[in-house]
């Protein structure tokens, strides 16, 4: 087989445009295949990392807009495996103009490096956001996108809570996955409400001692709660975050429906191209044939030249890709899953296994007519 | 002289298979662009039905939703006198005191549960919902727990059916009822009595928002600046039709998505039609030289392929068209950061996008036919012929 090697390649070369041409249109069509895939193992593929192997997050059962009372922290830290909870409040609101958006919550902060201990900034920052009542804390792609410093002041006006709060940026942190959040004092926000709408929380999140023992608590929690007038759901973090990309539609079909319908566009491409290469040669296989060649030979050789050009068109593919994929996690966090969406390894292989699957297959057609061609037949061919 | 268009016609249907691919390729780049494109307009649909527009949506001051809007019934006994608010049959203003919160069904799709809208309401609110109707079974009664729920709940929702009892503020809720109101949102809405859904939520003081019908548009826009400068209300007025079409955006994560999938498939679209005329051009190298022997100018053979080209991918427009068609009616769902609840809605192919995916078809056709169709033309008579 490989003694063909250069036939195959000289053949490949042989009409450069077209060649060029294919590879170019399966590389397109690859490229949205890895990005579409690389955004599909994200979400439902995508490995927690660490530190967020070990959080669970619990919120009203009713839904995300509904709180709970904040006495249900007693009884979430007894639970066996929690080592810390938080009440960590979705404020909303708007800064300077609606369209600036980034997440913004009210926190415990004496409590929040130990939940994100992925957070880093230095200790005399976390002590000064810990400390000041009315001290934030944002991520470092805010402060550059906003061009705030430590110690200048910044207002939200809220539209959940009918207050408007000024902080005074205490602390700038670093992360690497998620540094577009912003961060605040729990308290201060209670004191600016009235007295009988304070003590509440939307979300716990907790800590567990251990990954193992991650899906025990949140049932635990839940069923602590199961007949109280406001019940709760615990889950992972990820499965929590998972929650909102459902929110946006039926994200699983709409992807995988895509992506058929890329795969099948490929598959048409290569077959035509394959077509038309091949019947442009008719006559020169009678030639092979007449030379010696064996009909396994001709057939090697043509799915040869499609597997090589499906080939190059994947691996322009993932390079594309990748380049997507790194434009994607420039872009706001939107959706927390797509700031740290890369091409994996496996899916590159996968879209370059796609590739060459695709490309032999759609010329096994053409190849396997001309290879069964009788000699003197292709020899009369005229084109 | 231009060369007669049955010429390209009788080339494309000679060349079957490759044409039916290259059309196929094309075919699907357009589905994938109007399917997207039908997602969106379906939303716009049910959101542009939703709202009458002499009815004006008040909320407390700065609240974008009226989720977490909150208005008292103190206010809104003041509101109710305001001048402009057109009055009922009966003679009483056509005010209405909502209660919006939302509660969590399980759902075929998502088996964790969706949001959905529960709007506590009353007799007068009802009356102001144009075109709203009882589908099956009955309206709420007043101090009982019971709901009606939108038709397209009852279609996604198994437990939502006449009879069914859902559980949520302090008790069973049974559904005694499925209404509908054309294509608005009120479809993916939960209606119940306003009382006991406030004294459930314990907010019998203070609830969510306000509806006031005027008695005509300059009276509608007099009204929203009247109770925006109000500063004893202090409280937000927005046209009941401005605040749904604002809704639309909901579907904006997809919409990129969508776009960004058609514009690179669009690239490679464009190369495989490029392939296929350039293949075209380089077998018909002797026919050229006839035509151009025969008289037919160089122009002449430029317009003809690549009149050629935007006919093959016209004709990829037109099938990418019908593949879309069975997606017309497909009701699905999508998520509101707005309401934080699931408003569904139809996939709606109108006529508008068709055009849109064939003209889009013909656009990758022009791109990708006129580098081969240039090639065509600049082919030199004697070397054209010579050519195997």
């Amino acid at each position: 087989m490989f003694r063909y090697l250069p036939l195959i390649l000289k053949n490949a070369l042989r009409s450069r445009r077209r060649s060029i041409l294919t590879i170019c249109s399966v590389a397109a069509s690859l490229c949205l295949l890895g990005v579409l895939m690389a955004i599909y193992h994200a979400f439902y593929f995508g490995e927690a990392t660490p530190a967020q192997a070990l959080r669970l997050i619990t919120r009203n059962r009713i839904s995300l807009a509904t709180v709970m009372p904040i006495s249900y922290r007693q009884k979430i830290l007894q639970v066996p495996g929690v080592r810390e909870a938080m009440v960590m409040q979705w404020f909303g609101g708007v800064y300077k103009e609606p369209k600036n958006v980034f997440a913004r919550f009210a926190v415990e902060p004496a409590r929040l490096f130990t939940l994100y201990p992925e957070y880093i900034t230095s200790d005399e920052e976390k002590k000064a956001f810990i400390r000041e009542r009315t001290a934030c804390m944002i991520g470092r792609a805010i402060a550059d996108k906003y061009n705030i410093k430590l110690g200048d002041r910044l207002t939200l006006s809220g539209d959940i809570f009918p207050v408007t709060l000024e902080f005074t940026v205490r602390s700038i942190y670093d992360s690497k996955d998620n540094n577009e959040t912003m961060y605040f004092n729990l308290d201060y926000l209670f004191e600016s409400l009235p007295a009988g709408r304070r003590d509440f929380a939307g979300t716990f999140v907790i800590l567990a001692d251990n990954p193992s023992s991650v899906s025990g608590i949140a049932k635990t929690i839940d069923d602590t709660y199961r007949n109280a007038t406001v019940q709760t759901r615990t889950e992972t973090e990820q499965a929590f975050q998972l929650g909102f990309i459902s929110f946006l539609g039926n994200v699983k079909v709409f992807l995988l429906s895509i992506c058929g319908a890329v795969t099948f566009t490929i598959l048409l491409v290569s077959a035509n191209t394959m077509a038309m290469s091949v019947r442009e040669r008719v006559r020169e296989v009678g030639v092979l044939k007449t030379l010696g060649f064996t009909n396994a030979a001709i057939l090697g050789i043509i799915l040869g030249e499609a597997a090589f050009l499906s080939l190059i068109g994947g691996i322009a593919g993932c390079i594309m890709a990748s380049g997507l994929t790194f434009l994607v996690r420039q872009a706001p966090a939107f959706i927390m899953q797509l700031k740290t969406l890369t091409l994996e390894p496996s899916v590159a292989a996968l879209i370059l296994l796609a590739g060459v699957v695709i490309g032999v297959a759609s010329a096994f057609i053409p190849a396997w007519n001309a290879s069964r061609t009788p000699i003197l037949d292709s020899l009369r061919y005229s084109g | 002289m231009a060369i007669p268009l049955a010429y390209n016609i009788r080339n494309l249907t000679v060349r079957k298979t490759t044409t039916l691919m290259t059309a196929l390729g094309v075919a699907l780049t357009v589905a994938v662009l109007l399917a997207v494109l039908a997602l969106v307009a379906g939303l716009q649909t049910a959101f542009q039905s939703s709202g009458n527009p002499l009815q004006v949506l008040i909320m407390r001051k700065s609240s974008t939703a009226e989720l977490n809007s909150n208005f008292s019934r103190a206010a809104f006994q003041d509101l109710k006198f305001k001048n402009g608010i057109a009055r009922n049959k009966a003679g009483e203003p056509m005010a209405s005191l909502e209660m919006v919160t939302v509660i969590n069904l399980e759902s075929v799709d998502s088996p964790s549960g969706m949001n959905i809208t529960l709007r506590g309401i009353t007799p007068i609110g009802l009356e102001m919902r144009d075109g709203l109707k009882i589908e099956s079974g009955r309206w709420f009664q007043s101090g009982r727990r019971e709901i009606v729920v939108g038709k397209s709940i009852e279609k996604r929702y198994p437990n939502a059916h006449i009879g069914d009892k859902l559980k949520f503020g302090r008790g069973d809720w049974e559904v005694v009822g499925v209404m509908s109101a054309g294509e608005s949102a009120v479809n993916s809405e939960v209606f119940a009595d306003l009382n006991q859904v406030s004294s459930d939520y314990n907010r019998s003081e203070v609830l969510s928002s306000a509806l006031v019908r005027a008695t005509d548009e300059v009276a509608a826009t007099a009204l929203i600046n009247d109770l925006k400068t109000d500063q004893k209300l202090n409280v937000d007025a927005i046209a009941e039709k401005e605040y749904y079409a604002s809704q639309t955006n909901s579907a904006a994560p997809i919409k990129y998505l969508g776009v960004f999938v058609a514009v690179i498939m669009t690239v490679g679209s464009c190369f495989a039609a490029m392939n296929t005329m350039y293949a075209a051009v380089a077998r018909r190298a002797k026919e050229i030289g006839t035509l151009r022997v025969l008289g037919f100018s160089r122009g002449g053979i430029l317009l003809s392929f690549f009149v050629e080209s935007v006919l093959l991918s016209g004709l990829g427009g037109i099938l990418g068209c019908i593949l879309v068609l069975p997606l017309n009616n497909i009701t699905t769902g999508i998520g509101s950061f707005t309401t934080f609840s699931e408003i569904a809605f139809q996939f709606r192919v109108t006529p508008a996008i068709m055009v849109v995916g064939v003209l889009f078809g013909i656009f990758m056709g022009a791109l990708g036919g006129f580098f081969p169709a240039r090639n065509a033309a600049k082919k030199e008579i004697l070397v054209a012929l010579r050519e195997v």
